[in-house]
């Protein structure tokens, strides 16, 4: 089914409400805001992998010129709460404080222990070294299977196992084994006659925003708390620190500013709560702003991982059998997207007979975090690897495939309810359309390159969550709109978009702001693929409520039944009385009236996306470096509200999904030293490694949303490992089950094979 | 607190004096692409940055078909890019300081410092050994001239002592009837550090002949490598898929790189190979079309 409906608004592409402050350099980042009296904090990070803290000496520190204060975790309340964290998922808030000042033990190399507050940030870097620390350095634990072992130094002693609600006997580093079953696969396998299983290790790697984490914090003497940062949540900060300093959240008030960018990685805290104790003790505003090398080596990159993924397929081209085994690097405290990893790995498959088991491991890493579509990448890199293979031994089309054992509503997925009414058939089918799968592909360009086409399908869930909008009618018949969604992806002028089709006013009449947290109500964190979803839906929400107290207010002035006044796009009429909004402001505002409405909304969101990208490969088979020439995203996206800003996910997606199969990973040094804490060597792609990114939208309306809204940002960075390592098999016959497939890696590979057949 | 001085002398008298007086202390500054990095990461300790740009004698480009090509030691790499007769003349050299960082980085980083960083990987050290550059080093004692091969000593170190600065670098003009070429390596299509760079240049005869080549690899030792022995195989003998091999073959083995962050032993002892032939190769090409 798709949306037949004509609309004014969705669909259109109009300029951003967000955009000349941007182009002009005017909209103000987490690092722009300044305060009187502001001072600058720094922090002090761990040299070591795993160590054990036996003191800390900041009394030089403290008397040093210009030092205004000192914390360490020693000023920090013990705190043993569990909260939701987004897509963090849950989290235990004592975890999080030991995260951001290491007590007792340091986890990971760059794990914070101290932090100065100083004049400038120059004589605050002085005093850090100034600080001395006693470690005692223990063996760190850096690969997930090492990590799993029985004799496997142990980050946490009084962590245990849990196996679906069963404690372990003895402390491990496991800190949970997820398992999904479905059928009987031990059946499954018998009845298949092919049967493929690999393993799989993918490494560590980071969102790459490029703004790195900065934070203002201002205590007052009266105990009011404010905090200007760039987050994906300012209610979730606003919660995270209130929890971790044990300070009323009612005395915290949150202001968000833009966000150059997040994927994630912005939503847990690491300089807020630190920034405000370095301000209560100075008594004076606080900035701190990370340096890229802080950004990398202690935030939350999404985890490495150790995967085994084994399907069977009869000779129709049915799967008979799956079954996954994923075990992903928490870091240093439990936490790592296994469930979420659990939950795609298969997703876009109808399944008989299937299990999953999966584990969240602790390693000496930093602790992992969201990354779009957190544990898919990953997971479905495996099983996709897997699924071509069997098509190549089966013979068969990779997208005839696809579609043939394609999930449908009704079909069984883990952990969760039945699919409701999705597009993964659909995407499947609009790429066999694509110009792109039908222009056959040459194969040799010249003496030493070798192109190859590869496909992959990807899955991701979509979250509703809380969403709260305020709306005011202005004289003129504008509204300001209030939101309290971090817009990261153009979501001021989708939810604009949204509001102004409901309401019944052109797009331009509606001004849209993000504001903080005493200004609007609660509203979830920007991840999860929601906002154009659930804040739309708060906006749609809004819109008719408005609706409704104009209606009513005009029915008071008129003095007639509300239930007679009509709504016609911005018109209200009653008998032989009709105003337009402008009309209807003016009366309203004579009574003395105002119409300013706030709604909250928690919708539903059973659905989910799905994509199928298409990737042509080109070898160079002498060096091992893979040139992207083509690029397709299909995807479901239910309705697009302003399509530019969905392709621009699904491009933005697709970038980091090549940067991840090609070339981004954490080089650690065996005493667990990060070695690459740099965008020089920690190779994001450039502008010259991507090539254009070609979009196709595919619009399967999503009942639960009046406009048929999916989230779109996640799902299209699922797709592109597996994708380009089928083509890479396509162009050079060798299967590449390690990301990122570098050229040392890839070329080994292709010498090993030349050397086998020679 | 620990400050970092900043001096802009407008002589080269001047410069040597605050060298004198600073030592091991002073940093000569060119385009700083390097040094300020180094400086702000504690990476090099500075206390006295000495902006060499003001210096007429370290800005000077020239080229003059008798005396060569002359290149101040802070001659940003767009000037000798953007220059057609010099890119002409010293395709080689066009080749390494067109992919130096970005275009921005090109700005203002300059071959001297490249040579001064004395970064194993550096980019424009093997096309300038390919080209039997020279660097003229002046001091209080006086000036002296030392072959490029022999400039860098170990990572981050050179054969300039304390009190001396990099003047300029002298690329004879190549003979009748030669090419060269600089390839390089990296894992993206730019803004990235070398995990192998070649650079080669060959002569050929009137009866297309090689009469002499010269190879030099980046990344693959403690210093820029010069393999004279690779491209001395050369002399004599037609310039052919078989002679290119096994010159190739000859600068792998004398290769001897470490694993690091970049690159692994295995890849960049193959990849000197692979870069070395298609380098030769263009070399070739471009000795042709010379005439």
């Amino acid at each position: 089914m798709t949306t037949e409906k004509q609309y004014r608004v969705i669909g259109t592409r109009p300029v951003r409400p967000d955009g000349v402050d941007k182009v002009t350099g005017r909209a103000v980042y987490g690092a722009d805001v300044t305060l009187p009296r502001m001072i600058h904090g720094k922090i002090l990070r761990s040299p070591h992998a795993h160590a054990r803290i036996r003191g800390i000496d900041t009394r030089e520190a403290e008397r040093y010129p210009g030092v205004l204060a000192v914390v360490t975790a020693e000023d920090l309340p013990d705190v043993d709460v569990v909260l939701a964290v987004g897509e963090g998922g849950d989290v235990n808030m004592r975890d999080a404080s030991h995260n951001i000042m290491a007590s007792g033990k340091v986890l990971y190399q760059g794990h914070a222990v101290a932090a100065v507050a100083a004049v400038s940030p120059h004589v605050a870097l002085e005093a850090l070294k100034r600080i001395k620390v006693d470690y005692e350095p223990l063996p760190p634990v850096l690969d997930v299977r090492k990590a799993m072992a029985a004799d496997a130094p142990l980050l946490h002693e009084d962590l245990f196992t849990d196996t679906m609600g069963q404690r372990s006997e003895h402390p491990s580093n496991i800190a949970s084994h997820l398992i999904a079953e479905e059928g009987d696969i031990e059946q499954g396998f018998r009845e298949a006659s092919v049967v493929v299983e690999r393993e799989f290790v993918t490494h560590t790697v980071h969102q790459g925003y490029i703004e790195p984490h900065a934070a203002v914090a201002e205590w007052r003497d009266d105990g009011q708390l404010t905090i200007w940062c760039s987050t994906q949540g300012a209610f979730s900060v606003r919660e995270q620190v209130a929890q971790i300093l044990k300070h009323p959240i009612s005395q915290v008030k949150v202001v968000p500013t833009e966000i150059g960018g997040g994927f994630g990685g912005k939503i847990s805290v690491y300089l807020e709560p630190v920034a405000a104790l370095l301000s209560r003790k100075a008594g004076r505003p606080v900035k701190m702003v990370m340096d890229r090398a802080e950004v990398l080596a202690a935030t939350g990159p999404t985890p490495g991982t150790y995967m085994k993924v084994k399907v069977g397929a009869d000779a129709q081209g049915n799967i008979t059998a799956a079954h996954a085994y994923l075990a992903f690097e928490a870091g240093a405290y439990p936490g790592s997207p296994i469930g979420a990893g659990c939950t795609t790995v298969f997703a876009p498959y109808r399944l008989k007979n299937v299990r999953i088991d999966g584990f969240d491991v602790l390693v000496n890493k930093p602790k992992s975090n969201a990354y779009r579509a957190p544990g898919a990448t990953q997971a479905e890199f495996a099983a996709e690897v897997v699924m071509d293979e069997i098509c190549e031994k089966l013979g068969m089309d990779p997208l005839e495939f696809r579609r043939k054992n394609g999930a449908k509503e009704g079909d069984w997925r883990p952990f969760g309810p039945p699919y409701t009414r999705i597009g993964a058939i659909e995407c499947v089918e609009a790429a066999q359309a694509s110009e792109h799968w039908k222009t056959p592909l040459v194969k040799e360009a010249g003496s030493s390159r070798r192109r190859g086409r590869g496909v992959a399908s990807g899955y991701w869930m979509n979250w509703g969550g809380t969403s709260s909008c305020t709306g005011r009618l202005n004289p003129d018949g504008t509204v300001a709109l209030l939101e309290g969604s971090t817009d990261i992806g153009g979501t001021r002028a989708s939810i604009a978009m949204q509001f102004a089709e409901a309401f019944g006013i052109a797009y331009e009449r509606v001004r849209p702001q993000v504001v903080d947290t005493d200004t609007v109500g609660y509203n979830d964190v920007t991840g999860g693929s929601r906002v154009t979803f659930g804040t739309g839906y708060a906006a749609y929400a809004l819109a008719k409520q408005m609706q409704r107290e104009i209606a009513a207010k005009l029915a008071a002035i008129w003095e007639v039944d509300p239930e007679s006044v009509t709504v016609e796009g911005d018109r209200y009429s009653a008998g032989d009385k009709s105003v337009n909004l402008v009309e209807a402001a003016n009366l309203i505002s004579e009574q003395g009236q105002q119409v300013v409405t706030s709604v909250t909304t928690t919708p539903h969101n059973r659905s989910g996306a799905f994509a199928t990208h298409i990737v042509d490969v080109e070898v160079d088979v002498e060096t091992g470096k893979v040139e992207i020439l083509r690029y397709t995203a299909v995807q479901d996206v239910g309705k697009a509200i302003h399509p530019s800003y969905v392709e621009g996910q699904m491009q933005g997606g697709v970038a980091q999904g090549i940067g991840w199969a090609l070339n981004e990973e954490y080089i650690y040094d065996e005493n667990g030293s990060l070695r690459n804490a740099s965008l020089l060597d920690y190779r994001m792609p450039t502008a010259l490694d991507i090539p254009m990114i070609e979009t196709i939208l595919v619009e399967v309306f999503n009942p639960d949303h009046p406009y048929g809204v999916r989230g779109v940002g996640e799902v299209p960075i699922v797709p592109p490992p597996a994708a380009i390592s089928n083509a890479i098999y396509d162009a050079v016959g060798v299967r590449m089950t390690t990301l990122p497939i570098s050229p040392a890696r890839l070329c080994a590979e292709i010498m090993a094979k030349n050397s086998a057949r020679a | 607190m620990h400050a970092i001085q900043y001096a802009a002398p407008r002589t080269l008298q001047d410069a040597l004096e605050i060298l004198q007086e600073y030592g091991a202390k002073a940093r000569i500054l060119a385009g700083g692409t390097d040094l300020i990095v180094q400086a702000g990461t504690g990476a090099r300790s500075v206390d006295v940055i000495v902006d060499g740009k003001r210096i007429p004698e370290l800005m000077h480009l020239a080229f003059d078909p008798a005396d060569g090509l002359t290149i101040g030691a802070a001659v940003p790499c767009c000037r000798i890019y953007e220059d057609p007769q010099i890119s002409r003349r010293y395709p080689g050299l066009a080749d390494a300081v067109s992919i130096i960082g970005g275009m921005a980085i090109q700005g203002r980083a300059s071959v001297g410092g490249n040579l001064c960083n004395a970064s194993p990987a550096a980019d424009s050290v093997p096309a300038l050994i390919a080209y039997r550059a020279t660097a003229l080093i002046v001091g209080p004692k006086g000036e002296r001239e030392v072959p490029v091969e022999r400039f860098c000593t170990a990572p981050g170190r050179t054969v300039l002592g304390e009190d001396e600065l990099l003047l300029s670098l002298h690329l004879p003009t190549p003979p009748p009837r030669s090419g060269a070429a600089y390839l390089r390596f990296i894992p993206r299509n730019e803004m990235d550090i070398a995990e192998v760079g070649v650079g080669v240049s060959l002569t050929l005869d009137e009866q297309g002949t090689i009469s002499g080549a010269r190879i030099a690899l980046a990344a693959v030792a403690p210093t820029p490598l010069f393999v004279p022995e690779a491209g001395d195989s050369l002399a004599g003998s037609a310039p052919t898929e078989e002679s290119f091999r096994r010159a190739a073959q000859i600068a792998r083995d004398a290769s001897r790189p470490i694993n690091d962050i970049r690159g692994t032993i295995e890849h960049r002892k193959h990849l000197v190979g692979v870069l070395t032939r298609r380098a030769l190769e263009r070399a070739l090409e471009r000795a042709r079309q010379a005439g």
